[in-house]
């Protein structure tokens, strides 16, 4: 079952980055509201664009709350092969 | 010389529209006038807010470095002078314009009983409306909720997380019937009794009743008194077309726009709720009341304002929303099975969990309920309701907006057992990797 993949949740942590479908979203802010470390992922989500933000834990909070389903862990070209 | 916009609205087609203005034109003029005492918020994210899930200050998205230049006004507008291009305010303010945009949204519809203009008589329309319900909400002990959609069941279960007891009146036999399935509705429902609030099938609301001055209940039509403190409203919206409706504009149930978001009168346009688009494909004229819609709307209306031509292309309906605590998607057209011989449902839950899909390496997880369900033309996926995990949620989007020639793989999908999750996971990994372009449907 991929859930309990935990191999791959280790490489998305380790080489992922959150990104967002601005489609599904409607900037109501509880991405940024649970971040522990204050990034504004909604604004993030407003622009498409991944968060890049090098202070990112990929914590998965923000996916883990968005009520909408407009984040995910995806890998980042930087370690793609 | 630099152009002179006035938009009439605040929320997110009129700040998609001065956005689109700015890149286009970075000298503008641009005044956004609106009548409520808050900055631009999400008006969908109300329904967190009144949850407690998220704190107010975060419902305003920060985006004024975007917005640079933009004077806002906080004003009434009173009526359009459409041959004199000018704005009345109520404060008697004249605000001339090279183009104009409508995004005044739309409004509650009220209940039409008597004792419906209570106070305690509340809908879910403004920041302002959040805040009234919450004090309310904090003053009852019970609650009534009327109306059958998202908005209805977003005032459910933003007063039950506040432990009001809730009783939720649905005018039919089941919840959302017009677009759920009857597995679906039943999923929604269940969750909603085990959290403890009280359905009425078949209930309408005859009066609102009061005590002492106060909300003391509502009466059925069947003629059941039902006593409460508050009553939440929402039973649907209405486009606020009325300024240009007065200036003489083209309306019929919103205002009438073309593919380039302009209303008859040349300089002035709309989008957002308010607008009833053109769209070539059917000939007629759309109204469509979603967050991403308004937004799109506005950025082309904006375009369009500055000089740049750009043609509004009604994208495959999307609406995600949260239904009893599970994310939901639904995509296309999916009320409509069984009354056509060429489309096909097909529907697998509750407790599957999902294949994995190439791009996302964990998407929401630890939903207790996983369903899907698939609307299947001869070649084409039309529609799809995603309940839980949304994994195959983006996949089918794409799929379906774009078209993709589902032939191959239709038996498969309709072989009894059919493992749902695991074809159209393969499907997409092939489809996405073979390049589309090659497997779109002629």
């Amino acid at each position: 079952m991929w859930r309990k993949d935990e191999e791959r949740r280790r490489i998305a942590l380790e080489s992922g980055w959150v990104a967002s479908d601005p489609q599904r979203c409607v900037q109501c802010g509880i991405c940024s509201f649970y971040c522990p470390i204050n990034i504004d992922v909604r604004r993030h989500a407003w622009e498409g664009k991944p968060v890049r933000d090098s202070h990112c834990l990929t914590c998965g909070e923000c996916i883990r709350r968005c009520p909408r389903g407009v984040l995910w862990f995806e890998e980042s070209e930087l370690f793609r092969r | 010389m630099s152009g002179r916009y006035v938009l009439v609205g605040s929320s997110v087609a009129a700040v998609a529209a001065a956005e689109a203005i700015l890149q286009t034109e970075p000298q503008a003029q641009v005044w956004m006038v609106g009548e409520e005492k808050h900055p631009f918020y999400s008006r969908p994210g109300l329904a967190y807010y009144l949850a407690g899930e998220v704190g107010q200050d975060y419902l305003f998205p920060h985006l004024a470095d975007r917005l640079q230049g933009v004077q806002r006004i906080r004003a009434h507008v009173v009526a359009l002078d459409v041959p004199g291009k000018q704005v009345l305010l109520d404060n008697g303010q004249r605000l001339a314009y090279d183009r104009l945009l409508l995004a005044t949204g739309s409004t509650a519809v009220r209940l039409n009983v008597p004792g419906a203009d209570l106070p305690g008589v509340l809908k879910l329309d403004t920041l302002e409306d959040a805040s009234r319900m919450l004090a309310a909400g904090h003053g009852a002990r019970r609650a009534v909720v009327v109306g059958g959609g998202i908005t209805a069941l977003e005032i459910v279960e933003g007063l039950r997380a506040h432990r009001l007891e809730v009783h939720y009146f649905l005018r039919g036999g089941r919840y959302w019937e017009a677009v759920l399935d009857e597995v679906e509705s039943d999923i929604v429902e269940r969750r909603l009794k085990k959290e403890g609030v009280v359905l009425h099938h078949f209930t309408e609301v005859a009066e609102v009743v009061t005590q002492r001055g106060h909300l003391a209940g509502v009466v059925t039509q069947k003629g059941e008194l039902v006593p409460c403190g508050m009553v939440g409203v929402a039973i649907g919206v209405r486009p606020r077309k009325e300024l240009a409706e007065q200036a003489g504009l083209a309306v019929d149930r919103g205002v009438l726009v073309d593919e380039a978001l302009r209303t008859s009168a040349a300089d002035v346009f709309a989008a957002g709720d308010v607008a009833q688009v053109f769209d070539p494909r059917t000939g007629k004229n759309t109204l469509e009341t979603l967050w991403w819609v308004a937004r799109q709307q506005g950025a082309v209306a904006g375009k369009n304002m500055a000089g740049q031509a750009q043609a509004y292309r009604r994208a495959l309906p999307l609406n995600v929303t949260r239904l009893a605590g599970l994310t939901t998607t639904i995509i296309g057209q999916v009320g409509m099975g069984g009354g056509r011989g060429d489309v096909v449902e097909i529907a697998r839950g509750e407790s599957e969990t999902w294949q994995s899909v190439p791009d996302a390496i964990a998407a929401q997880d630890g939903f207790e309920v996983n369903r899907i369900r698939l609307m299947l033309g001869e070649r084409h996926l039309l529609g799809a309701v995603v309940m839980g995990d949304q994994t195959l949620s983006r996949p089918l989007y794409a799929l379906a907006a774009q078209q993709a020639d589902f032939s191959p793989i239709r038996d498969a999908l309709l072989a009894n057992g059919a493992n749902l999750s695991a074809i159209l996971s393969d499907f997409w990994r092939e489809w996405r990797t073979t390049g589309n372009a090659q497997k779109r449907s002629k």
